[in-house]
């Protein structure tokens, strides 16, 4: 009789087994043996997956990863604005203090502004790291779902969908790597030659 | 260059709109209006009186270079002078602003003096 909780492959292989027994030759004893040897490796591997606890990933880690890559763009942009109001201060004290003095502060502050800009850049590069956070989600639920028994299931994650609706939005890749990205100077010599 | 113009500056990040103001303002830019994306932009250029478009392209839910077509579409807004201002650094990204009308590319991080530099070149030319 068959044991209805063991692997579906090693049912098989038993039942063979079984339908078989003293019609095989010393080979075909031993491929089946393997057969069997190999039913109960899956059947182990499943049970380690599911011991991995691998919907954690899915339930508790990944969101828990995203919430805390939005918390730096909420730290950072508060950061910014911060410097920002600062920035605007001294601005207005620039009619209050000698022409070349307002101009050195005028200057620092100019500078200030540009360096306040990379919380735009860095803001669209987490955003890109939260994109592949939540495809790694739905890959991993995927082979959860290929492999898991059925009752220790997480609910299927749907891959995160990709609109290419228009041009704009196709070509919308966010920052380059600092080495892949083209300069201004590289940019204006291209707009040039349209000219 | 008339300095008094109305400007409309497109970003997502309200923080680099507040920046973008704050160099315009140092430019005597003083007629500056914001939208966060391409179709609040669109929305306010039909409705107002505008010299200069400064966008961003990663916008939902319109893009920045989907607004630049809309722009280029309208005929009332079709001569408007748009500078995109963007991390978008790719040759095609440049390419495909070109090809839709863009006036002047400007990558993120920029400086002062290349948007300085940019706003004049395409208002003389406006």
């Amino acid at each position: 009789m068959l044991d209805v909780k063991s692997d579906p492959i090693e049912q098989a292989v038993r039942q063979v087994l079984g339908s078989l027994a003293g019609d095989m030759t010393t080979t075909e004893a031993s491929l089946l043996a393997e057969l069997e040897a190999l039913g109960s490796e899956v059947r182990r591997a499943k049970s380690e997956m599911a011991a991995l606890r691998v919907d954690d990933i899915g339930a508790s880690h990944i969101p828990r990863a995203t919430d805390e890559l939005d918390a730096v763009v909420e730290h950072t942009a508060n950061a910014t604005n911060e410097i920002l109001d600062v920035c605007e201060g001294l601005e207005a004290m620039q009619a209050r203090v000698a022409p070349a003095e307002a101009e050195k502060l005028a200057s620092a502050v100019t500078r200030i502004y540009e360096a306040c800009s990379f919380q735009d850049i860095t803001g669209q590069r987490i955003s890109k790291v939260v994109s592949a956070l939540k495809a790694i989600e739905a890959r991993v639920s995927s082979v959860t779902a290929r492999f898991a028994p059925a009752t220790e299931l997480p609910p299927l994650i749907a891959a995160v969908p990709i609109t290419l609706a228009t041009e704009g939005r196709a070509l919308a890749n966010g920052p380059q790597m600092p080495g892949a990205a083209s300069s201004q100077a590289e940019i204006d010599k291209l707009l040039a030659s349209f000219d | 260059m008339d300095k008094n113009m109305n400007v409309l500056i497109v970003d997502d990040y309200k923080t680099m709109l507040r920046i973008i103001r704050n160099l315009l303002k140092q430019l005597e830019f003083d007629n500056v209006e914001e939208a966060t994306d391409g179709t609040e932009a669109l929305a306010k250029l039909r409705a107002g009186n505008f010299g200069l478009v400064i966008s961003d392209w990663n916008m939902e839910p319109m893009t920045g270079l989907d607004l630049l077509k809309e722009v280029r579409a309208d005929a009332r807004l079709k001569t408007l002078p748009f500078i995109m201002i963007t991390a978008e650094s790719k040759t095609e990204n440049v390419v495909a602003a070109k090809q839709a009308g863009v006036s002047n590319y400007i990558v993120k991080p920029f400086n002062a003096e290349t948007l300085r530099e940019k706003i004049e070149k395409v208002l003389v030319h406006a």
